[in-house]
């Protein structure tokens, strides 16, 4: 049987996603499988959501300006010398690293947090993409409080978008890089010509007055009744550690670990300043059109459709597939870690039906941003574990990967280390009152690596240092 | 072949951020930019998978 004959079943078997092995040489990727990855990743049908929200809060245009500078570069900086670095080595995943240094059992509590929240992450992808074309077709999208949606049209839509997002990520790597390819150059240009074509609305005829508007109609630095102020800080912070899980939490080694070089991880960069600035800056634009037009709280599909009809419209559908895309890829290999027998493909088919069903039940979705900041709390101190058991440990006589050495399944000084910097940066989070959780991402992170590194020189035996030799394998 | 396909899809990304610049300056009405755009998002749509990701793969490859 040839090779274009094969079954989808087969097809779908010879995907090989290395899970529990590293990525060989002869598999790595081309810095432009990354970049258009990153590109269509980070701009999704979310971006219409967050970039209303600088504008909502009130944040000075200076601050906007000057925060999303600062904060992208800092969150580029962290895929770049943190995450692709540490991939790049390992050319593992977070999760079977981790299992290496925790062992199974931690493991599949950090699994199962993963899985889950890639589920509803996915979910609020594949809704986002529906209130478009529920938009498109004239049919009322649920409420964010209604419980499920019971209109079989609105059904129908979620499952039309789940098959396509299910079966692309289902193919693995290749194809989900692929898919992002397709969108990647396009996207970026929807959002730019909106945000361009909805300035002389406000007032903007040319260059000159842009600054001024900006400063008085658009980002104005009061916000609307009953919403908090945000500063320079808040953007900073947001646009830094917004997909924190992601880079000093490491969750994209799943992703670099098939770039050729480290270095690859400033493809991120591309993500961050189209997804990131450019995008929150047009949205944002779209935002203030909204307000002055009486909406007081505009859906993404609503904003997309002012600025760019049908094409904006379409443009939140895409985006929240090639979001959702890799997201599900993550998932699979997430829920794969809790159950290795299975085939990673069959894993994220189960995991593409979940985020699909999930989808339909609105009031679970609308909680997505406390899912991020548990995970944000939850990744970032495995982040620091990490780094320190593949750096610092073999520098102090350590012994790294320590749950494969000793072919133990339960490695208490990591679970110790890790519930110890989630209560330090909770505690943290209550005293200083911060917005989010994922505002405690850089503490976390730093008391996560400081908590594992003194316990392990603490209770990592002397004898059993002597043993057991470093391992060579990664 | 792949020349002229590539030719007609970057003809439909200037469709999609071009007509923009023309609201801005005044000179062309939201209504047609938008139809511009929406032409210029079918044009890069239809043509753009035969050629951004190179030649096909076998996915054993």
């Amino acid at each position: 049987m040839t090779k274009n004959k094969l079954s989808l079943a087969e097809q779908m078997a010879a995907v090989n996603e290395y899970e529990r092995e590293p990525v060989p040489p002869k598999k790595v990727k081309g810095f432009k499988s990354f970049v258009g990855m990153v590109a269509s990743e980070h701009i999704a049908g979310t971006e219409f959501v967050i970039g209303p929200l600088f504008v909502l809060h009130g944040a000075a245009a200076s601050d906007v300006f000057l925060g999303l500078l600062v904060g992208n570069i800092l969150a580029t900086l962290s895929w770049a010398l943190v995450c692709a670095p540490a991939a790049v080595k390992t050319r593992l995943t977070i999760f079977y690293q981790l299992e290496k240094i925790c062992g199974a059992g931690p493991v599949a509590i950090y699994n199962f947090v993963n899985g889950l929240l890639y589920c509803v992450a996915a979910a609020a992808m594949i809704g986002v993409s529906a209130s478009s074309i529920g938009l498109l077709m004239n049919i009322d999208a649920p409420g964010l409080t209604d419980l499920y949606t019971s209109d079989p049209l609105w059904i129908l839509i979620i499952f039309g978008i789940g098959v396509v997002i299910t079966v692309v990520a289902t193919f693995g790597f290749d194809r989900v890089s692929r898919f992002a390819n397709i969108f990647a150059p396009w996207m970026p240009l929807v959002f730019l010509a909106s945000g361009i074509a909805m300035l002389p609305t406000l007032g903007v005829n040319n260059v000159s007055e842009f600054w001024s508007v900006a400063e008085t109609k658009i980002w104005t630095g009061t916000p609307v009744a009953g919403a908090t102020q945000y500063t320079f800080w808040h953007i900073l912070i947001f646009a830094w550690l917004c997909n924190s899980a992601m880079h000093i939490g490491l969750g994209d080694m799943s992703i670099y670990r098939y770039a050729k070089k480290a270095t690859y991880g400033l493809a991120s960069g591309f993500g961050m300043f189209i997804g990131h600035f450019m995008a929150w800056v047009a949205s944002g634009i779209l935002c203030a059109v909204a307000l002055q037009e009486g909406i007081s709280n505009p859906s993404p599909g609503q904003i997309a459709f002012m600025g760019a009809g049908v094409a904006g419209a379409i443009c939140v559908v895409i985006a929240g597939w090639t979001t959702a895309n890799p997201t599900i890829y993550r998932a699979g290999l997430a829920v794969q870690g809790l159950m290795p027998r299975f085939k990673r493909w069959k894993v994220t088919v189960v995991v593409g039906v979940t985020a699909t069903l999930l989808a339909c039940f609105p009031a679970i979705v609308s909680k997505l941003d406390q899912f991020l900041g548990i995970y944000a709390l939850c990744a970032s101190p495995v982040g620091a574990i990490v780094l320190v058991d593949i750096y610092v440990f073999p520098k102090m006589g350590l012994i790294s990967n320590v749950a494969f050495e000793k072919g133990s399944k339960f490695n208490s000084i990591f679970m110790m280390a890790w519930i110890f910097s989630i209560v330090a940066s909770y505690i943290l989070y209550e005293l200083t009152n911060a917005d989010f959780y994922f505002f405690m991402a850089i503490p976390g992170f730093i008391a996560g690596g400081a908590f594992y590194l003194a316990l392990s020189l603490v209770f990592q035996k002397k004898d059993y240092r002597k043993e057991v030799q470093p391992l060579t394998d990664s | 072949m792949k020349r002229l396909v590539q030719s007609v899809s970057f003809l439909g990304l200037g469709l999609t951020l071009v007509p923009s610049l023309f609201v801005f300056a005044g000179t062309l009405s939201l209504e047609h930019y938008k139809l511009m755009m929406l032409a210029g998002t079918m044009i890069w749509l239809c043509t753009a998978p035969f050629w951004v990701n190179g030649r096909k793969k076998n996915i054993e490859d």
